[in-house]
């Protein structure tokens, strides 16, 4: 049976309370998940308090702000700070999203934060991500081709080119395929909306010559058959992207060359 | 995982692909597009025999379109559960051994539970 409640030692308990900042006037609540691999205790929700007016207006901004002015020990990723590297994906308001693309303003009460469901935590809201990497280079993301080589490039028409877009944008923060429940429950056999959405990525490519391969590889009641088309993906996409179509699209391939 | 010093793509790649899942998926497609008419149809049976005793119910499903509509309509349905209930089977159950017995008892209730429906549908309109 799946595992429906999270084991013992990895349940939540009550965390510190953080010192109030003085002489601040707009003050926000912050509930941050944290967990230090080192102490061997379970792991505990922090209440931080953020002067708004002191730190820029996105989630991201607050955690910054708590790590530079509370406490230097609360650890997360990010990197480019404006949706474009993926880095800063966490569970923020009950929803996996950016931290750098999420507004504070967004969100009523406390802001919660979490990291990504569904997978094994490295430390406070840094999950470990090797799987769902692995799982991306296991579907070959580069142009397979057998004809020889082009002196220049392979070509490709306009009409063809738009046939990627929805696809090229995705920057592989794993928003999606940790709020999948199918993932949830299978993600050492379920490829996941991301890896299948990169996959489609290349089987539209009209200049790739290895759609049956790529078929081949994903017809498979676990790798692509998990789907079961319930969009928490395209709902949780802080890009936009929709994964869930995509995984219809490569089922509709499948059906397409058997029936 | 401390114990698997397999690399990350090593696990993901597994066993290799199924090369199977399509039939599977196109036939629970098929099962649910006949399940629409077939089911109105069942609604429909049921609602003339309400109120008839067991002669007017023995005629009306006797009638050839009546007792085909239903043998039809139990073999679509049951056939859907079955895939269906395999589905929620592989998605929920793990274990080497749990997993592939839970389906072979899913077929083994399906395939009862359609035989068991049409015998007693037979019986009733024939009565043999």
């Amino acid at each position: 049976m799946v595992q429906l409640t999270l084991p013992k030692n990895s349940k939540p308990t009550e965390g510190r309370t953080w010192a109030y900042p003085t002489g601040a006037r707009d003050v926000r609540e912050y509930k941050v998940y944290r967990w230090n691999p080192d102490d061997g205790k379970n792991p505990r929700i922090d209440t931080y308090y953020v002067d708004s007016g002191d730190c820029g207006p996105m989630v991201l901004d607050a955690l910054i702000w708590i790590k530079n002015n509370i406490d230097p020990t609360l650890t997360f990723r990010r990197s480019c700070r404006e949706g474009v590297c993926g880095s800063c994906a966490m569970n923020i308001d009950g929803s996996n999203t950016l931290a750098c693309t999420k507004h504070a303003g967004e969100i009523g009460g406390a802001v919660k934060i979490y990291p990504l469901p569904h997978q094994p935590v490295v430390k406070d809201l840094v999950p470990d991500l090797t799987n769902f990497y692995a799982q991306y280079a296991s579907i070959e993301p580069w142009l397979h081709t057998k004809s020889p080589t082009p002196e220049k490039e392979w070509k490709q028409s306009h009409d063809d080119r738009v046939k990627l877009d929805g696809l090229y944008e995705c920057i592989l923060c794993a928003c999606c395929s940790t709020s999948c429940p199918s993932y949830w429950w299978n993600s050492e056999r379920f490829l996941g909306p991301a890896a299948l959405l990169q996959a489609s990525r290349w089987i539209d490519d009209s200049r790739d010559e290895a759609k049956g391969e790529r078929l081949d590889n994903l017809e498979d009641p676990f790798r692509l058959y998990r789907c079961h088309t319930i969009m928490n993906c395209a709902k949780a996409c802080p890009k936009g992207l929709n994964p869930a179509k995509a995984i219809a699209g490569i089922k509709k391939k499948m059906v397409d060359r058997q029936v | 995982m401390s114990s698997d010093l397999r690399t990350p793509l090593a696990r993901v790649g597994g066993l290799g692909s199924a090369r199977s899942g399509t039939g599977h998926f196109w036939l629970q497609r098929v099962t649910a597009v006949a399940n629409v008419p077939l089911t109105i149809a069942f609604v429909v049976i049921l609602a003339s025999l309400f109120g008839r005793n067991q002669a007017a119910a023995q005629q009306i499903l006797g009638t050839p379109l009546v007792a085909i509509t239903m043998l039809l309509f139990i073999g679509s349905v049951t056939f859907h559960m079955r895939l269906g209930m395999q589905i929620v089977i592989e998605d929920y159950i793990h274990g080497e051994i749990l997993r592939p017995l839970l389906v072979m008892a899913n077929t083994f209730f399906t395939i009862g539970i359609g035989l068991a429906a049409a015998y007693a549908l037979l019986k009733l309109s024939f009565g043999i």
